[in-house]
């Protein structure tokens, strides 16, 4: 008990750290565009690929799940448009982006660690936490909201591929059913819980990084723990979040 | 000058550094020697603010270094060099980017300018033609050369180096050697090397410390360090088997 408040307060001291004033302002706009690339623009495919494919399957298996006559057909594009929206886009796309985003994260910053070059720049003077943590931080709390409307989008597309090629619903019925009874508040809520998840992924993954202490091994078990750890808070809040937004 | 007074460290209550006390003359090559595990690199570590002391004072001049706080230290830093064990270049940045860093972050130089000192700190290390190549595309002696750049990129007054040679054949780590001393004359810096390896200490030990158990057993320069009467320094120094026998037949 001892030992997980004190890793909870190192945390805490680790992001006090991290939003501190950064000594060059520039510097920090440079690193972050290039967070944008590696942590973001590279995360598209996989979250592209994975959102089309789970639109598919929800489209065919509410379809089979549907086939009594009393539901009408548009029932399964609403089902696949709000599934989509409420959980698939935010929740399973930053359970994905843990595995991908936090083990990068967690074993770039170990690796820097354990070979000294946190140090390096310690030595220099340069607040290494906000150099190495915050540019990281600012990309994903702005990009990863853009991958859920990504998700969102190739989803919906990769249900109505799916139904349509199947012929378990027309097209009409499935852009019928996607448009019917729409919620704009579920794109905002799916939107805030990205937000939030994208801090989780990010910090906490950083958090396992920075503090590694020994070789490759030590290494490779911090960014298993990122993942576990990211992937278990993720799902935490999103009970949280959804009692809170949606109660 | 870098005086350290009654200094001492403990990682999980193994004492490490025992009441260490020792002052490093300024335009000197110091060196720091003793056995792997002796405490070398955690009084470098300490020195330097990336260990912080149980007890003790470190005095850079009349700044007493250990109480400053972060952004009170900042301004010592700024006069730091440092050379890692590993090296410590950034993976990610090429030679150019690495030696420039500290350059970006804390002068306000033109493109221009920085671009003469990158390639000045470059040249006075001899390295040639690798501006655009990768840490990890660099030999062990070339990645130090690369570091001692970076190091003095930003003219130091202070210079430290944690085993500059370890992972070099002997012909590189004469010329990182020679490097380091030529440096140290040049810039009047007051230099620190930790090292265990005893052509250096030959080579460039101006003034040598020697740490045993974490405390400091001998002190001197080279043309005393043959002829001590400290058996535990003796019994380091002549080590291998050419040493112990060039002692017996002086003898």
């Amino acid at each position: 008990m001892i030992k997980f408040l004190s890793q909870v307060g190192l945390y805490f001291l680790l992001l006090k750290k991290v939003f501190s004033k950064p000594e060059k302002p520039v510097i920090y706009y440079r690193q972050t565009m290039r967070e944008f690339v590696y942590l973001g623009l590279t995360s598209i495919g996989i979250i592209a690929i994975i959102s089309f494919f789970m639109g598919a399957v929800i489209t065919l298996q509410t379809a089979y799940n549907t086939e009594n006559p009393i539901y009408p057909k548009y029932l399964i594009g609403l089902g696949c448009r709000d599934s989509i929206i409420l959980e698939f886009s935010s929740t399973v796309a930053a359970l994905i982006l843990a595995g991908k985003v936090g083990s990068n994260i967690a074993s770039e910053i170990g690796t820097m660690r354990v070979t000294e070059q946190i140090d390096a720049l310690e030595i220099m003077g340069i607040n290494s936490a906000s150099y190495l943590i915050l540019p990281k931080l600012v990309a994903t709390l702005i990009f990863n909201p853009i991958l859920t409307l990504i998700g969102i989008i190739v989803g919906i597309f990769g249900g109505w591929v799916a139904g349509t090629l199947s012929g378990v619903i027309t097209s009409e019925n499935f852009i019928y059913g996607i448009q019917y009874a729409f919620i704009p508040y579920y794109i905002t809520y799916s939107l805030i819980k990205m937000v939030f998840f994208a801090f989780i992924i990010t910090s906490v993954s950083a958090f396992q990084g920075y503090y590694v202490d020994g070789g490759s091994l030590e290494v490779g078990r911090a960014s298993t723990k990122a993942v576990v750890y990211s992937s278990v808070l993720i799902l935490l809040f999103n009970v949280i979040l959804t009692q809170l937004l949606l109660s | 000058m870098i005086s350290v007074k009654n200094l001492c460290k403990s990682f999980n209550g193994k004492k490490i550094l025992n009441n260490i006390s020792v002052t490093f003359e300024a335009g000197k090559t110091n060196l720091i020697i003793g056995r792997s595990g002796s405490g070398k690199t955690v009084l470098l570590k300490s020195m330097v603010g990336l260990h912080d002391i149980d007890s003790g004072e470190i005095w850079y001049e009349n700044t007493l270094f250990n109480k400053l706080d972060f952004k009170d230290r900042k301004e010592i830093r700024s006069e730091m060099g440092m050379l890692f064990q590993g090296s410590a270049l950034f993976d990610s940045l090429t030679v150019d980017q690495n030696v420039r860093f500290p350059l970006d972050m804390f002068t306000e130089k033109t493109p221009e300018e920085k671009n003469e000192r990158v390639n000045f700190c470059l040249n006075r290390v001899n390295i040639i033609n690798a501006n655009n190549l990768f840490p990890s595309e660099l030999s062990g002696g070339m990645k130090k050369r690369v570091a001692i750049a970076r190091a003095i990129a930003l003219n130091p007054k202070y210079l430290f180096c944690d085993e500059p040679n370890s992972g070099l054949d002997p012909i590189t780590a004469i010329l990182i050697d020679e490097l380091i001393k030529e440096l140290t004359e040049e810039y009047a810096m007051t230099t620190i090397v930790n090292t265990h390896d005893m052509n250096s200490v030959m080579e460039i030990g101006e003034k040598i410390v020697f740490i045993s158990d974490g405390e400091v057993s001998w002190e001197g320069n080279k043309n005393e360090i043959l002829n001590s009467d400290c058996e535990i320094l003796n019994d380091f120094v002549f080590a291998n088997a050419l040493a112990k026998k060039l002692r017996h037949s002086d003898k």
